[in-house]
């Protein structure tokens, strides 16, 4: 089993809900992601997502597209994405999956990718618009490497599809609480319920994540009570993006204690 | 090896080893339900019966095939046939995809549509049909596009249009597909999202293509009557490619040259330029793997063309495939040159065309003089100037109006 499947397992043993974080690598400066990742993982965090900076990040809302143009503007490329990366794993072991769009992946090389992952000693990867039906080659990688490849759910994906992804997901099953694109919005959990329900019931391999829209205490709260953990990434982007040099981790750790005690209180 | 190329896409939606279907899960069941839907019309009679009439009478066709005498008389080489989409209702060849495209979407059920524009011309041709089917329309196009392209944008406002600004990234087409592929990322319920060019995930290459390929249809059967022969050249513009598709489908097969003409803009050694063919490399964009314009790092670079509905850095993927295959050639030409062509075929035929279709007319000054007065050139006029006026006006007064020829 991966490190990643292993860690989130253990997890689900203890009945401790995940909390899992998106950050954008570079944003909002070069030099502020590696401490910002180091400090998170000193602070109840199960599982950082690093994002690698696209152009034309389709399925993100403007708080992350924003956050990218932010990081593209500061010099960040996926070369640049995986020596963060390594930097973050010399300094912490908390689980390090990587998440970006397609093409800066082709561009690079996906076999590079994968095995430059493995040696640096990523667990994961996600590639949003990769679905299974294009991902041959990055399943062949991720088995040969022993990396994760995390395959995404939404609401509108199928009983039967369900099924087939949790198949061929591994670390875990990343379900996206709403049908839209990233970002906080009103009234979350009432939609994600539904789906969420649904997803259990067909899902019995991998535990389920929930990301997409999940921006306070309550959304975590309400939606960890129906899954295996939350991931936060566009309203945590936010306050990363609002503060100034040092607050940054002062500022994200603020904004993290109070999900994370939410969350504690469903073990 | 020719004989398979119009059996493409296979089952998975390829070209070769392009296009697919690189989209968030969130949009997967709404393309495996757009792409039985689809098989499901192809074959229906009644649905064929409605779109042909409807091509027929509202759009106009079949549009002409016109002789171009004094442009062949400037040459004196091959014999040049004009296909004049221009006459299309709404002044462009975008019509026959978007009439097909909401006729689908009225089948599934769908009450909204919307539309990524560039130039304007897919974007008014959606409202177009979306006012005559009453159906709710919202159509995203950049703000440079918007600038530039005024009197489309207020064209599809009084088509009762919802005409939504984008402001990311270059603010062009590129920005305007993100955008529009993020609103039915989130509505793909009751939304039908209509794609202008033969671009985005499988099945609309395929679709888009197929809606399109009534221009080469016809321009067989009307070449045949006319010359008696097929024709020895067939020359389009690319910027997605779906007038150029169009065209060439049903040649693909014949003992026809032909040539895609994308925009150098201020030239390719520039980098200010929209020739994903000519100068991009494979990669993924809008949902299919074909050559893009990118930089060493896999970012999407800015695409440039003075004409808007060329000023795209993403190629649709059969183009990709039938370039990678040597079936079709593709070249470029400058902004300058393409507004000589308009000029050259203004004065010269009377006859206005869109800054797009003069980047297919002005390569006849590269290819006439290897042609001989046995060849025929027929070159699609994908649409008209007018709404173009402002720029090229701006280009006639900065270059003293001189006398044109």
């Amino acid at each position: 089993m991966n490190r990643l499947a292993d860690h989130l397992t253990q997890l689900r043993t203890r009945g401790r809900k995940a909390l899992s974080l998106f950050v954008t690598a570079g944003y909002p400066s070069v030099d502020s992601t590696v401490p910002l990742v180091v400090e998170l993982s000193k602070s109840g965090v199960d599982l950082i997502e690093l994002g690698i900076p696209f152009s034309d990040p389709i399925a993100d809302g403007p708080t992350i597209q924003m956050s990218s143009e932010t990081a593209l503007r500061n010099g960040m490329t996926l070369q640049r994405t995986l020596e963060m990366a390594e930097e973050i794993r010399k300094r912490c072991s908390v689980p390090l999956v990587l998440m970006g769009y397609a093409n800066p992946v082709y561009t690079y090389g996906t076999k590079k990718f994968v095995s430059r992952c493995a040696e640096i000693g990523v667990d994961g990867m996600i590639i949003p618009d990769v679905p299974l039906e294009e991902s041959a080659e990055f399943q062949r990688l991720s088995q040969e490497h022993n990396i994760a490849m995390v395959f995404l759910a939404a609401p509108t994906t199928p009983d039967e599809r369900l099924i087939q992804l949790d198949e061929h997901s591994t670390g875990f099953l990343y379900c996206v609480s709403i049908t839209g694109v990233t970002g906080a919005r009103q009234g979350l959990a009432n939609q994600a319920e539904e789906f969420l329900q649904r997803a259990r019931r067909c899902v019995k391999r991998n535990p389920l994540l929930v990301g997409f829209g999940i921006a306070t205490p309550e959304d975590a709260r309400r939606v960890g009570s129906i899954s295996d953990g939350v991931i936060i990434g566009s309203a945590l982007m936010k306050v990363i993006g609002n503060a100034s040099g040092n607050h940054v981790v002062e500022n994200a750790i603020r904004f993290i204690t109070p999900i994370r005690n939410a969350l504690d209180t469903l073990e | 090896m020719n004989q398979i190329i119009e059996t493409l896409p296979d089952k998975t939606g390829h070209f070769g080893k392009f296009g697919g279907r690189f989209v968030p899960e969130t949009l997967i069941s709404a393309l495996h339900d757009l792409e039985c839907a689809y098989f499901s019309i192809k074959g229906d009679a009644a649905f064929q019966a409605e779109f042909k009439s409807l091509l027929q009478d509202y759009v106009g066709r079949p549009t002409p095939l016109y002789f171009a005498k004094q442009l062949t008389a400037r040459y004196e080489k091959a014999r040049i046939y004009l296909k004049r989409e221009d006459l299309c209702h709404t002044g462009a060849h975008k019509i026959n995809n978007t009439i097909g495209q909401i006729l689908l979407a009225k089948y599934l059920g769908k009450t909204r549509i919307i539309a990524e524009t560039g130039a304007g011309q897919h974007g008014v041709a959606t409202a177009t049909v979306s006012a005559m089917m009453g159906l709710q329309c919202a159509v995203y196009m950049g703000t440079e596009d918007m600038a530039r392209q005024e009197i489309n944008v207020t064209r599809m406002r009084l088509l009762g249009a919802e005409v939504i600004p984008v402001t990311s990234g270059t603010r062009t087409l590129k920005d305007a597909t993100n955008d529009a592929l993020r609103d039915w990322v989130a509505t793909v319920r009751d939304t039908f999202y209509v794609i202008g060019s033969v671009v985005g995930p499988h099945p609309y290459p395929m679709i888009v293509r197929d809606f399109q390929s009534v221009i080469g249809r016809e321009t067989k059967q009307q070449i045949l009557e006319k010359e008696k022969h097929l024709p020895s050249h067939l020359i389009a513009c690319v910027g997605g490619g779906s007038n150029s598709l169009g065209l060439f489908y049903d040649f693909l097969s014949d003992d026809v040259r032909m040539i895609g003409v994308e925009a150098a803009g201020f030239g390719v050694a520039s980098g200010k330029h929209a020739a994903t063919l000519t100068a991009g490399t494979p990669g993924i964009l809008h949902g299919s793997y074909s050559y893009v314009l990118q930089d060493a790092a896999g970012q999407i670079l800015p695409a440039h063309s003075i004409s808007a509905g060329l000023d795209y850095p993403g190629v649709g993927p059969e183009h990709s495939y039938l370039k990678d295959i040597g079936r079709v050639k593709y070249v470029s030409v400058t902004d300058e040159e393409a507004l000589e062509a308009t000029f050259r075929l203004t004065s010269c035929e009377g006859i206005l065309p869109a800054l797009e279709s003069s980047h297919a007319l002005a390569y006849l000054e590269y290819l006439m003089p290897q042609t001989s007065p046995n060849d025929t050139v027929v070159v699609n006029l994908s649409g008209r100037g007018e709404k173009d006026l402002p720029t090229i006006i701006q280009a006639w007064t900065k270059r003293g109006q001189k006398e044109l020829r």
